[in-house]
Protein backbone atom coordinates (compact mmCIF):
# COMPACT_ATOMS: atom_id res chain seq x y z
CA UNK A 1 0.00 0.00 0.00
CA UNK A 2 1.42 3.36 -0.93
CA UNK A 3 1.34 6.34 1.40
CA UNK A 4 -1.28 7.75 -0.92
CA UNK A 5 -3.70 4.83 -0.73
CA UNK A 6 -3.06 4.65 3.02
CA UNK A 7 -4.16 8.29 3.25
CA UNK A 8 -7.11 8.00 0.92
CA UNK A 9 -8.28 4.64 2.23
CA UNK A 10 -11.73 3.22 1.59
CA UNK A 11 -13.23 4.30 4.92
CA UNK A 12 -12.10 7.89 4.48
CA UNK A 13 -13.43 8.01 0.93
CA UNK A 14 -16.71 6.49 2.03
CA UNK A 15 -17.19 9.05 4.83
CA UNK A 16 -16.30 11.87 2.47
CA UNK A 17 -18.93 10.78 -0.02
CA UNK A 18 -21.56 10.03 2.64
CA UNK A 19 -20.80 12.08 5.71
CA UNK A 20 -22.63 11.02 8.90
CA UNK A 21 -24.52 13.46 11.11
CA UNK A 22 -24.33 16.07 8.38
CA UNK A 23 -26.59 19.11 8.67
CA UNK A 24 -27.84 21.48 11.28
CA UNK A 25 -28.77 20.29 14.77
CA UNK A 26 -31.92 22.08 15.91
CA UNK A 27 -31.48 21.11 19.57
CA UNK A 28 -27.91 22.40 19.77
CA UNK A 29 -26.93 24.55 22.73
CA UNK A 30 -23.28 24.93 21.74
CA UNK A 31 -22.28 25.93 18.20
CA UNK A 32 -18.85 26.80 16.85
CA UNK A 33 -17.51 27.52 13.40
CA UNK A 34 -13.97 26.50 12.48
CA UNK A 35 -12.12 27.92 9.52
CA UNK A 36 -8.90 27.30 7.73
CA UNK A 37 -8.29 30.66 6.07
CA UNK A 38 -5.42 29.24 4.03
CA UNK A 39 -7.62 26.90 2.04
CA UNK A 40 -11.10 28.18 2.81
CA UNK A 41 -12.31 25.00 4.52
CA UNK A 42 -14.98 25.74 7.07
CA UNK A 43 -17.17 23.60 9.30
CA UNK A 44 -19.83 24.35 11.86
CA UNK A 45 -20.10 21.88 14.72
CA UNK A 46 -23.39 21.71 16.64
CA UNK A 47 -23.47 20.16 20.10
CA UNK A 48 -26.30 19.29 22.37
CA UNK A 49 -24.21 19.23 25.52
CA UNK A 50 -26.12 18.53 28.72
CA UNK A 51 -25.09 17.24 32.15
CA UNK A 52 -21.50 17.01 30.89
CA UNK A 53 -22.51 14.66 28.08
CA UNK A 54 -22.48 15.22 24.33
CA UNK A 55 -26.05 14.03 23.83
CA UNK A 56 -26.03 14.82 20.13
CA UNK A 57 -23.64 16.28 17.56
CA UNK A 58 -23.92 17.27 13.92
CA UNK A 59 -21.81 19.29 11.49
CA UNK A 60 -22.07 21.23 8.24
CA UNK A 61 -19.66 22.99 5.95
CA UNK A 62 -17.22 22.18 3.22
CA UNK A 63 -13.68 21.10 2.85
CA UNK A 64 -11.35 18.52 1.39
CA UNK A 65 -11.78 14.76 1.66
CA UNK A 66 -9.61 14.55 4.75
CA UNK A 67 -11.33 17.33 6.67
CA UNK A 68 -14.82 16.20 5.76
CA UNK A 69 -14.25 12.51 6.54
CA UNK A 70 -12.59 13.51 9.78
CA UNK A 71 -15.58 15.62 10.82
CA UNK A 72 -17.93 12.79 9.94
CA UNK A 73 -16.04 10.17 11.94
CA UNK A 74 -15.53 12.55 14.83
CA UNK A 75 -19.26 13.03 15.25
CA UNK A 76 -19.66 9.29 15.53
CA UNK A 77 -16.89 8.81 18.01
CA UNK A 78 -17.69 11.58 20.51
CA UNK A 79 -21.45 11.20 20.63
CA UNK A 80 -22.41 10.09 24.14
CA UNK A 81 -19.03 10.97 25.65
CA UNK A 82 -18.43 13.39 28.48
CA UNK A 83 -16.16 16.37 27.95
CA UNK A 84 -13.05 14.83 29.50
CA UNK A 85 -13.32 11.69 27.38
CA UNK A 86 -13.97 13.66 24.19
CA UNK A 87 -10.94 15.87 24.87
CA UNK A 88 -8.83 12.82 25.62
CA UNK A 89 -9.83 11.30 22.30
CA UNK A 90 -8.97 14.56 20.52
CA UNK A 91 -5.56 14.54 22.15
CA UNK A 92 -4.86 10.96 21.06
CA UNK A 93 -6.12 11.67 17.54
CA UNK A 94 -3.97 14.78 17.28
CA UNK A 95 -0.87 12.97 18.48
CA UNK A 96 -1.51 10.15 16.05
CA UNK A 97 -1.81 12.39 12.99
CA UNK A 98 1.29 14.31 14.07
CA UNK A 99 3.15 11.00 14.25
CA UNK A 100 3.75 11.37 17.98
CA UNK A 101 1.65 8.42 19.05
CA UNK A 102 1.97 4.93 17.63
CA UNK A 103 -1.60 3.73 17.68
CA UNK A 104 -0.50 0.09 17.41
CA UNK A 105 1.83 0.02 20.42
CA UNK A 106 0.48 2.68 22.79
CA UNK A 107 -2.85 1.91 24.49
CA UNK A 108 -5.56 4.27 23.23
CA UNK A 109 -9.28 4.70 22.62
CA UNK A 110 -8.94 5.60 18.94
CA UNK A 111 -10.77 2.58 17.52
CA UNK A 112 -11.82 3.20 13.91
CA UNK A 113 -10.25 6.68 14.00
CA UNK A 114 -7.01 4.82 13.30
CA UNK A 115 -7.89 5.04 9.60
CA UNK A 116 -6.43 8.57 9.82
CA UNK A 117 -2.97 7.31 10.78
CA UNK A 118 -1.81 7.86 7.19
CA UNK A 119 -2.09 11.62 7.64
CA UNK A 120 1.22 11.53 9.51
CA UNK A 121 3.02 11.06 6.17
CA UNK A 122 1.50 14.33 4.90
CA UNK A 123 2.35 16.99 7.51
CA UNK A 124 0.58 19.77 5.59
CA UNK A 125 -2.68 17.85 5.92
CA UNK A 126 -2.63 17.64 9.74
CA UNK A 127 -4.67 20.84 9.92
CA UNK A 128 -7.30 19.33 7.63
CA UNK A 129 -7.66 16.26 9.80
CA UNK A 130 -7.84 18.23 13.03
CA UNK A 131 -10.03 21.20 11.96
CA UNK A 132 -13.34 19.68 13.08
CA UNK A 133 -11.81 18.47 16.34
CA UNK A 134 -10.56 21.93 17.17
CA UNK A 135 -14.02 23.22 16.33
CA UNK A 136 -15.71 20.69 18.61
CA UNK A 137 -13.28 21.70 21.34
CA UNK A 138 -14.19 25.37 20.82
CA UNK A 139 -17.88 24.52 21.07
CA UNK A 140 -17.32 22.63 24.32
CA UNK A 141 -15.47 25.65 25.67
CA UNK A 142 -18.41 27.85 24.71
CA UNK A 143 -16.51 29.69 21.96
CA UNK A 144 -18.27 30.53 18.74
CA UNK A 145 -15.41 30.57 16.28
CA UNK A 146 -11.98 29.13 15.88
CA UNK A 147 -9.37 29.27 13.15
CA UNK A 148 -6.43 27.08 12.23
CA UNK A 149 -4.16 30.07 12.77
CA UNK A 150 -4.94 29.80 16.45
CA UNK A 151 -4.03 26.13 16.73
CA UNK A 152 -0.29 26.69 16.76
CA UNK A 153 1.98 25.20 14.14
CA UNK A 154 0.41 21.69 14.14
CA UNK A 155 3.86 20.38 13.32
CA UNK A 156 5.53 17.51 15.11
CA UNK A 157 8.66 18.75 16.84
CA UNK A 158 10.67 16.19 14.88
CA UNK A 159 9.63 17.87 11.62
CA UNK A 160 10.99 21.32 12.31
CA UNK A 161 14.09 21.48 10.15
CA UNK A 162 17.33 23.20 10.96
CA UNK B 1 3.11 19.78 -39.47
CA UNK B 2 1.72 21.65 -42.43
CA UNK B 3 -1.54 23.54 -42.32
CA UNK B 4 -3.12 20.93 -44.62
CA UNK B 5 -2.04 18.09 -42.33
CA UNK B 6 -3.45 19.90 -39.35
CA UNK B 7 -6.75 20.51 -40.99
CA UNK B 8 -6.79 16.84 -41.94
CA UNK B 9 -6.41 15.99 -38.23
CA UNK B 10 -9.37 18.18 -37.46
CA UNK B 11 -7.33 20.85 -35.69
CA UNK B 12 -8.59 24.34 -35.98
CA UNK B 13 -6.28 27.18 -36.83
CA UNK B 14 -5.80 28.41 -33.32
CA UNK B 15 -5.02 24.94 -32.06
CA UNK B 16 -2.03 24.74 -34.30
CA UNK B 17 1.21 24.13 -32.43
CA UNK B 18 3.20 27.31 -32.30
CA UNK B 19 6.64 26.88 -33.79
CA UNK B 20 9.31 27.80 -31.30
CA UNK B 21 13.05 27.52 -31.44
CA UNK B 22 13.28 27.78 -27.67
CA UNK B 23 16.10 25.67 -26.23
CA UNK B 24 14.38 24.70 -23.01
CA UNK B 25 17.07 22.27 -21.85
CA UNK B 26 19.70 24.97 -22.01
CA UNK B 27 17.53 27.42 -20.05
CA UNK B 28 16.56 24.77 -17.53
CA UNK B 29 20.19 24.12 -16.75
CA UNK B 30 20.39 27.67 -15.37
CA UNK B 31 17.99 26.78 -12.52
CA UNK B 32 19.63 24.55 -9.91
CA UNK B 33 16.44 24.06 -7.87
CA UNK B 34 14.89 22.11 -10.71
CA UNK B 35 17.52 19.36 -10.43
CA UNK B 36 15.99 17.44 -7.56
CA UNK B 37 13.62 14.67 -6.78
CA UNK B 38 10.52 14.69 -4.59
CA UNK B 39 9.33 11.36 -3.19
CA UNK B 40 11.86 9.74 -5.49
CA UNK B 41 10.37 11.43 -8.56
CA UNK B 42 11.79 14.33 -10.54
CA UNK B 43 10.46 17.65 -9.31
CA UNK B 44 7.94 19.14 -11.73
CA UNK B 45 7.60 22.74 -10.62
CA UNK B 46 4.33 24.25 -11.83
CA UNK B 47 3.77 26.85 -9.14
CA UNK B 48 5.52 29.70 -10.89
CA UNK B 49 2.68 32.16 -10.39
CA UNK B 50 3.24 31.88 -6.64
CA UNK B 51 7.03 32.14 -6.84
CA UNK B 52 9.29 31.49 -9.78
CA UNK B 53 12.70 29.88 -9.42
CA UNK B 54 16.03 31.67 -9.31
CA UNK B 55 18.78 31.14 -11.89
CA UNK B 56 22.37 30.46 -10.82
CA UNK B 57 23.58 33.91 -11.96
CA UNK B 58 21.15 35.57 -9.55
CA UNK B 59 22.21 33.28 -6.71
CA UNK B 60 25.86 34.06 -7.49
CA UNK B 61 25.22 37.78 -7.56
CA UNK B 62 23.53 37.62 -4.15
CA UNK B 63 26.32 35.64 -2.60
CA UNK B 64 28.96 37.91 -4.15
CA UNK B 65 27.23 40.84 -2.47
CA UNK B 66 27.24 39.03 0.88
CA UNK B 67 30.85 37.92 0.50
CA UNK B 68 32.40 41.07 -0.89
CA UNK B 69 30.12 44.08 -0.63
CA UNK B 70 27.75 43.75 2.32
CA UNK B 71 27.33 47.04 4.18
CA UNK B 72 24.76 49.78 4.52
CA UNK B 73 23.97 52.00 1.57
CA UNK B 74 23.81 55.77 1.18
CA UNK B 75 25.34 56.19 4.64
CA UNK B 76 29.04 55.55 4.58
CA UNK B 77 31.97 57.14 2.89
CA UNK B 78 33.90 53.92 3.16
CA UNK B 79 34.77 51.57 0.35
CA UNK B 80 32.24 48.81 1.05
CA UNK B 81 29.35 51.21 1.48
CA UNK B 82 30.17 52.79 -1.84
CA UNK B 83 30.27 49.42 -3.56
CA UNK B 84 26.96 48.38 -2.02
CA UNK B 85 25.40 51.73 -2.91
CA UNK B 86 26.51 51.56 -6.50
CA UNK B 87 25.26 47.97 -6.84
CA UNK B 88 21.90 48.94 -5.32
CA UNK B 89 21.47 52.05 -7.45
CA UNK B 90 22.70 50.06 -10.43
CA UNK B 91 19.84 47.62 -9.88
CA UNK B 92 17.44 50.55 -9.95
CA UNK B 93 18.81 51.67 -13.30
CA UNK B 94 18.35 48.12 -14.62
CA UNK B 95 14.73 48.22 -13.50
CA UNK B 96 14.29 51.55 -15.26
CA UNK B 97 15.54 50.15 -18.55
CA UNK B 98 13.57 46.95 -18.13
CA UNK B 99 10.23 48.76 -17.92
CA UNK B 100 11.32 51.80 -19.93
CA UNK B 101 10.65 54.37 -17.21
CA UNK B 102 11.80 57.90 -17.98
CA UNK B 103 13.99 58.20 -14.90
CA UNK B 104 15.34 55.74 -12.38
CA UNK B 105 14.01 57.84 -9.51
CA UNK B 106 10.54 56.78 -10.65
CA UNK B 107 11.41 53.22 -9.60
CA UNK B 108 10.92 52.79 -5.86
CA UNK B 109 12.24 49.64 -4.24
CA UNK B 110 9.77 47.84 -1.98
CA UNK B 111 9.63 44.32 -0.56
CA UNK B 112 7.03 43.20 -3.06
CA UNK B 113 3.76 43.92 -4.71
CA UNK B 114 1.70 43.98 -1.52
CA UNK B 115 3.95 46.57 0.06
CA UNK B 116 3.95 48.49 -3.22
CA UNK B 117 0.17 48.75 -3.42
CA UNK B 118 0.04 49.79 0.22
CA UNK B 119 2.61 52.46 -0.53
CA UNK B 120 0.33 53.94 -3.17
CA UNK B 121 -2.69 53.58 -0.91
CA UNK B 122 -0.98 55.60 1.83
CA UNK B 123 0.92 58.00 -0.39
CA UNK B 124 -1.70 58.72 -3.01
CA UNK B 125 -4.93 57.46 -1.47
CA UNK B 126 -4.76 59.09 1.92
CA UNK B 127 -3.82 62.38 0.31
CA UNK B 128 -6.10 62.55 -2.70
CA UNK B 129 -9.15 60.42 -1.85
CA UNK B 130 -11.91 61.93 0.25
CA UNK B 131 -15.48 61.36 1.33
CA UNK B 132 -17.81 60.38 -1.49
CA UNK B 133 -14.92 59.65 -3.86
CA UNK B 134 -14.69 56.34 -5.68
CA UNK B 135 -11.99 53.82 -6.46
CA UNK B 136 -12.46 51.27 -9.21
CA UNK B 137 -10.94 47.80 -9.00
CA UNK B 138 -11.98 44.60 -10.77
CA UNK B 139 -13.68 41.38 -9.82
CA UNK B 140 -10.57 39.34 -10.55
CA UNK B 141 -8.16 41.22 -8.26
CA UNK B 142 -5.77 39.58 -5.84
CA UNK B 143 -6.58 40.40 -2.21
CA UNK B 144 -3.55 42.68 -2.18
CA UNK B 145 -5.31 44.96 -4.67
CA UNK B 146 -8.63 44.82 -2.82
CA UNK B 147 -7.96 45.05 0.90
CA UNK B 148 -5.78 48.21 0.94
CA UNK B 149 -8.45 50.08 -1.04
CA UNK B 150 -11.18 48.78 1.21
CA UNK B 151 -9.24 50.05 4.22
CA UNK B 152 -8.85 53.42 2.56
CA UNK B 153 -12.55 53.62 1.66
CA UNK B 154 -13.50 52.78 5.21
CA UNK B 155 -11.21 55.46 6.59
CA UNK B 156 -12.29 58.16 4.14
CA UNK B 157 -15.93 57.33 3.57
CA UNK B 158 -15.12 56.61 -0.06
CA UNK B 159 -16.70 53.91 -2.20
CA UNK B 160 -15.15 50.85 -3.83
CA UNK B 161 -16.56 50.03 -7.28
CA UNK B 162 -15.88 46.73 -9.02
CA UNK B 163 -15.60 46.01 -12.76
CA UNK B 164 -17.38 42.68 -13.25
CA UNK B 165 -16.13 39.86 -15.45
CA UNK B 166 -17.81 37.24 -17.58
CA UNK B 167 -17.62 33.47 -17.18
CA UNK B 168 -14.55 33.21 -19.37
CA UNK B 169 -12.76 35.53 -16.97
CA UNK B 170 -12.72 38.65 -19.15
CA UNK B 171 -13.50 42.09 -17.76
CA UNK B 172 -16.69 43.72 -19.02
CA UNK B 173 -15.40 47.00 -20.39
CA UNK B 174 -18.85 48.44 -21.00
CA UNK B 175 -19.52 48.07 -17.31
CA UNK B 176 -16.21 49.74 -16.65
CA UNK B 177 -17.28 52.74 -18.73
CA UNK B 178 -20.45 52.93 -16.70
CA UNK B 179 -18.48 53.02 -13.45
CA UNK B 180 -16.08 55.81 -14.44
CA UNK B 181 -17.31 59.20 -13.34
CA UNK B 182 -16.17 62.51 -11.92
CA UNK B 183 -15.94 61.04 -8.41
CA UNK B 184 -13.48 58.34 -9.53
CA UNK B 185 -10.07 59.00 -7.99
CA UNK B 186 -8.18 55.88 -9.02
CA UNK B 187 -8.48 52.77 -11.16
CA UNK B 188 -6.47 49.81 -9.80
CA UNK B 189 -6.43 46.63 -11.88
CA UNK B 190 -4.15 43.70 -12.51
CA UNK B 191 -2.13 43.13 -15.67
CA UNK B 192 -2.48 39.35 -15.66
CA UNK B 193 -4.78 37.42 -13.34
CA UNK B 194 -2.97 35.00 -11.03
CA UNK B 195 -6.09 32.89 -10.58
CA UNK B 196 -7.39 32.82 -14.19
CA UNK B 197 -4.49 33.73 -16.43
CA UNK B 198 -6.46 36.50 -18.17
CA UNK B 199 -4.31 39.19 -19.79
CA UNK B 200 -6.25 42.41 -19.36
CA UNK B 201 -6.46 45.03 -22.14
CA UNK B 202 -4.43 47.60 -20.22
CA UNK B 203 -4.13 50.25 -22.89
CA UNK B 204 -7.87 50.36 -23.29
CA UNK B 205 -8.43 50.48 -19.53
CA UNK B 206 -5.82 53.19 -19.04
CA UNK B 207 -6.87 55.43 -21.90
CA UNK B 208 -10.53 55.38 -20.85
CA UNK B 209 -9.55 56.42 -17.30
CA UNK B 210 -7.22 59.13 -18.56
CA UNK B 211 -10.02 60.60 -20.64
CA UNK B 212 -11.70 61.28 -17.31
CA UNK B 213 -8.45 62.51 -15.77
CA UNK B 214 -8.20 59.46 -13.50
CA UNK B 215 -4.82 57.86 -12.73
CA UNK B 216 -4.37 54.09 -13.12
CA UNK B 217 -2.42 51.65 -10.98
CA UNK B 218 -1.43 48.32 -12.51
CA UNK B 219 -0.76 45.31 -10.30
CA UNK B 220 2.02 43.87 -12.42
CA UNK B 221 2.90 40.93 -10.15
CA UNK B 222 2.02 38.46 -12.91
CA UNK B 223 2.60 40.78 -15.86
CA UNK B 224 6.31 41.44 -15.53
CA UNK B 225 7.33 37.74 -15.50
CA UNK B 226 5.47 36.94 -18.71
CA UNK B 227 5.33 40.05 -20.89
CA UNK B 228 7.58 42.87 -21.96
CA UNK B 229 6.44 45.93 -20.00
CA UNK B 230 6.84 49.46 -21.31
CA UNK B 231 5.36 51.87 -18.79
CA UNK B 232 5.63 54.86 -21.12
CA UNK B 233 3.87 53.08 -23.91
CA UNK B 234 1.15 51.86 -21.51
CA UNK B 235 1.03 55.32 -19.96
CA UNK B 236 0.07 53.83 -16.59
CA UNK B 237 0.56 56.02 -13.54
CA UNK B 238 1.78 53.18 -11.30
CA UNK B 239 3.08 49.72 -12.12
CA UNK B 240 3.89 47.37 -9.23
CA UNK B 241 6.07 44.25 -9.31
CA UNK B 242 7.27 41.43 -7.03
CA UNK B 243 10.81 40.19 -7.62
CA UNK B 244 10.14 36.67 -6.41
CA UNK B 245 7.71 36.09 -9.26
CA UNK B 246 10.30 37.25 -11.81
CA UNK B 247 13.23 34.98 -11.03
CA UNK B 248 14.66 37.13 -8.21
CA UNK B 249 14.73 36.55 -4.43
CA UNK B 250 11.86 37.34 -2.07
CA UNK B 251 12.05 40.77 -0.50
CA UNK B 252 12.62 42.52 -3.82
CA UNK B 253 10.01 44.53 -5.65
CA UNK B 254 9.29 47.79 -7.38
CA UNK B 255 6.74 50.57 -7.45
CA UNK B 256 7.02 52.44 -10.69
CA UNK B 257 5.22 55.75 -10.44
CA UNK B 258 5.17 58.80 -12.66
CA UNK B 259 7.40 61.40 -11.03
CA UNK B 260 4.61 63.97 -11.12
CA UNK B 261 2.53 61.75 -8.83
CA UNK B 262 5.34 60.52 -6.62
CA UNK B 263 6.42 64.07 -5.94
CA UNK B 264 2.97 65.15 -4.86
CA UNK B 265 2.26 62.07 -2.75
CA UNK B 266 2.71 61.65 0.98
CA UNK B 267 5.65 59.53 2.07
CA UNK B 268 4.85 55.95 3.09
CA UNK B 269 6.93 55.02 6.11
CA UNK B 270 8.81 57.54 8.18
CA UNK B 271 12.38 56.99 9.33
CA UNK B 272 15.98 57.15 8.27
CA UNK B 273 17.01 57.82 4.67
CA UNK B 274 13.71 59.39 3.66
CA UNK B 275 14.43 62.80 5.16
CA UNK B 276 16.30 65.92 4.20
CA UNK B 277 16.34 67.59 7.64
CA UNK B 278 14.81 66.61 10.95
CA UNK B 279 14.13 68.82 13.96
CA UNK B 280 11.55 68.15 16.64
CA UNK B 281 9.41 70.85 15.12
CA UNK B 282 9.50 69.75 11.50
CA UNK B 283 10.91 67.27 9.05
CA UNK B 284 11.46 67.88 5.38
CA UNK B 285 11.48 64.87 3.14
CA UNK B 286 14.11 63.64 0.77
CA UNK B 287 13.58 63.71 -2.98
CA UNK B 288 12.74 60.69 -5.10
CA UNK B 289 13.27 57.81 -4.73
CA UNK B 290 14.52 58.11 -1.14
CA UNK B 291 11.32 59.75 0.08
CA UNK B 292 9.68 56.33 -0.22
CA UNK B 293 12.54 54.17 1.01
CA UNK B 294 12.68 54.63 4.77
CA UNK B 295 15.13 52.45 6.65
CA UNK B 296 17.66 49.95 5.40
CA UNK B 297 16.15 48.15 2.42
CA UNK B 298 16.57 44.54 1.27
CA UNK B 299 19.86 45.38 -0.46
CA UNK B 300 20.89 41.85 -1.42
CA UNK B 301 17.41 41.05 -2.75
CA UNK B 302 17.20 44.18 -4.90
CA UNK B 303 20.67 43.59 -6.30
CA UNK B 304 19.40 40.08 -7.07
CA UNK B 305 16.46 41.62 -8.91
CA UNK B 306 18.91 43.60 -11.01
CA UNK B 307 20.74 40.36 -11.86
CA UNK B 308 17.43 38.64 -12.70
CA UNK B 309 16.65 41.47 -15.11
CA UNK B 310 20.06 41.03 -16.74
CA UNK B 311 19.26 37.34 -17.05
CA UNK B 312 15.86 37.97 -18.61
CA UNK B 313 17.29 40.49 -21.04
CA UNK B 314 19.84 37.93 -22.10
CA UNK B 315 16.98 35.69 -23.25
CA UNK B 316 14.85 36.17 -26.31
CA UNK B 317 11.74 37.22 -24.41
CA UNK B 318 9.41 37.06 -27.37
CA UNK B 319 10.53 33.54 -28.03
CA UNK B 320 10.09 32.75 -24.32
CA UNK B 321 6.55 34.07 -24.50
CA UNK B 322 5.76 32.05 -27.61
CA UNK B 323 7.13 28.96 -25.89
CA UNK B 324 5.00 29.54 -22.77
CA UNK B 325 1.97 29.99 -25.00
CA UNK B 326 2.73 26.68 -26.65
CA UNK B 327 3.01 24.96 -23.23
CA UNK B 328 -0.32 26.50 -22.25
CA UNK B 329 -2.00 25.36 -25.44
CA UNK B 330 -0.62 21.84 -25.06
CA UNK B 331 -1.58 21.57 -21.38
CA UNK B 332 -5.04 23.04 -21.96
CA UNK B 333 -5.76 20.54 -24.70
CA UNK B 334 -4.56 17.55 -22.68
CA UNK B 335 -6.26 18.56 -19.46
CA UNK B 336 -9.60 19.33 -21.04
CA UNK B 337 -9.61 15.85 -22.54
CA UNK B 338 -10.17 14.48 -19.02
CA UNK B 339 -13.91 14.21 -18.62
CA UNK B 340 -14.42 15.38 -15.04
CA UNK B 341 -12.09 18.38 -15.40
CA UNK B 342 -13.52 21.88 -15.73
CA UNK B 343 -11.19 24.74 -16.61
CA UNK B 344 -11.58 27.97 -14.66
CA UNK B 345 -10.43 30.89 -16.77
CA UNK B 346 -10.82 30.60 -20.52
CA UNK B 347 -10.17 34.15 -21.69
CA UNK B 348 -9.04 34.64 -25.28
CA UNK B 349 -5.82 36.31 -24.14
CA UNK B 350 -4.17 34.24 -21.44
CA UNK B 351 -0.78 33.82 -19.84
CA UNK B 352 0.48 30.35 -18.96
CA UNK B 353 -1.78 29.84 -15.95
CA UNK B 354 -4.12 26.86 -16.00
CA UNK B 355 -6.70 26.67 -13.22
CA UNK B 356 -9.17 23.82 -12.96
CA UNK B 357 -11.50 21.85 -10.75
CA UNK B 358 -12.24 18.13 -10.83
CA UNK B 359 -15.83 17.17 -10.23
CA UNK B 360 -16.29 15.78 -6.75
CA UNK B 361 -12.68 16.22 -5.72
CA UNK B 362 -11.44 19.01 -3.48
CA UNK B 363 -8.41 20.91 -4.84
CA UNK B 364 -6.40 20.20 -1.71
CA UNK B 365 -6.67 16.51 -2.32
CA UNK B 366 -5.57 17.15 -5.91
CA UNK B 367 -2.56 19.06 -4.59
CA UNK B 368 -1.59 16.26 -2.21
CA UNK B 369 -1.77 13.56 -4.87
CA UNK B 370 0.16 15.66 -7.38
CA UNK B 371 2.80 16.45 -4.78
CA UNK B 372 3.16 12.74 -4.14
CA UNK B 373 4.01 12.42 -7.84
CA UNK B 374 6.56 15.22 -7.55
CA UNK B 375 4.31 17.79 -9.21
CA UNK B 376 4.08 21.15 -7.42
CA UNK B 377 0.88 23.06 -8.10
CA UNK B 378 -1.14 25.46 -6.00
CA UNK B 379 -4.50 24.49 -4.53
CA UNK B 380 -6.68 27.04 -2.81
CA UNK B 381 -8.37 30.35 -3.38
CA UNK B 382 -5.19 32.02 -4.72
CA UNK B 383 -5.86 35.12 -2.63
CA UNK B 384 -8.79 35.84 -4.92
CA UNK B 385 -11.88 34.76 -3.00
CA UNK B 386 -14.21 36.93 -5.12
CA UNK B 387 -13.04 34.96 -8.18
CA UNK B 388 -13.93 31.71 -6.41
CA UNK B 389 -17.34 33.18 -5.58
CA UNK B 390 -17.88 34.15 -9.21
CA UNK B 391 -17.24 30.59 -10.39
CA UNK B 392 -19.07 29.12 -7.36
CA UNK B 393 -16.17 26.95 -6.28
CA UNK B 394 -14.52 26.94 -2.85
CA UNK B 395 -11.07 26.68 -4.41
CA UNK B 396 -9.26 25.61 -7.56
CA UNK B 397 -6.10 23.78 -8.51
CA UNK B 398 -3.66 25.82 -10.56
CA UNK B 399 -0.69 24.86 -12.68
CA UNK B 400 1.38 27.82 -13.82
CA UNK B 401 4.19 27.42 -16.31
CA UNK B 402 7.45 29.24 -16.82
CA UNK B 403 9.77 29.14 -19.81
CA UNK B 404 11.87 26.42 -18.13
CA UNK B 405 9.01 23.92 -17.99
CA UNK B 406 8.82 21.20 -20.62
CA UNK B 407 6.16 19.29 -22.52
CA UNK B 408 7.32 16.14 -20.73
CA UNK B 409 6.47 17.88 -17.46
CA UNK B 410 3.03 18.71 -18.80
CA UNK B 411 2.60 14.99 -19.58
CA UNK B 412 3.61 14.02 -16.04
CA UNK B 413 1.20 16.62 -14.65
CA UNK B 414 -1.69 15.38 -16.77
CA UNK B 415 -1.00 11.74 -15.86
CA UNK B 416 -1.03 12.72 -12.20
CA UNK B 417 -4.40 14.43 -12.64
CA UNK B 418 -5.70 11.25 -14.26
CA UNK B 419 -4.47 9.38 -11.20
CA UNK B 420 -6.44 11.76 -8.97
CA UNK B 421 -9.57 10.87 -10.89
CA UNK B 422 -8.77 7.16 -10.43
CA UNK B 423 -8.10 7.45 -6.69
CA UNK B 424 -10.85 9.89 -5.72
CA UNK B 425 -13.12 10.57 -8.67
C1 LIG C 1 -1.67 39.34 -9.12
C2 LIG C 1 -0.95 39.42 -7.81
N1 LIG C 1 -0.94 40.57 -7.14
C3 LIG C 1 -0.29 40.70 -5.98
C4 LIG C 1 0.39 39.66 -5.42
C5 LIG C 1 1.08 39.86 -4.11
O1 LIG C 1 2.45 39.77 -4.25
P1 LIG C 1 3.39 39.60 -2.99
O2 LIG C 1 2.84 38.47 -2.19
O3 LIG C 1 4.73 39.29 -3.58
O4 LIG C 1 3.39 40.88 -2.25
C6 LIG C 1 0.40 38.43 -6.09
C7 LIG C 1 1.11 37.27 -5.54
O5 LIG C 1 0.66 36.45 -4.83
C8 LIG C 1 -0.29 38.31 -7.31
O6 LIG C 1 -0.31 37.16 -7.98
Amino acid sequence: MSALTELYNEQIKEHEKKPRNFGKLETANRVAEGRNPVCGDHFTVYLQYEDDVIKDIRFEGEGCAISKASASMMTRSVKGKNKADAEQLFSEFHQMVLGELDEETTPNQLGYLKVFAGVRNFPVRVKCASLSWHTMHAALEGEETTSTEDFGPDIASSQISA
Amino acid sequence: MTMAEMLALGMSKNEQPIETSWDVERVRADFPVLRQTVNGKPLVYLDNAASSQVPQVVIDRGSRYLQEEHSNIHRGVHYLSQRATSAYDGAREKVRRFINARESKECIFVRGCTEGINLVMHGYGRKFVGEGDEIIISEMEHHSNIVPWQMLCEEKGARLRVIPMDDAGELLLDEYDALLNERTKLVAVMHISNSLGTINPLKEIISRAHKMGVPVLIDGAQGAPHLKVDVQDLDCDFYIMSGHKMFAPTGSGVVYGKAEWLERMNPFMGGGDMIRTVTFEKTTYAGLPNKFEAGTPAIAAQIGLGAAIDYLEGLDREEAHRYEQELLRYATEKLSAIESVRLIGTAREKASVLAFVIEGVHPHDVGTILDYEGVAIRAGHHCAQPVMQHFKVPATSRASFAFYNTKEEVDIFVRAVEQVVEVLG
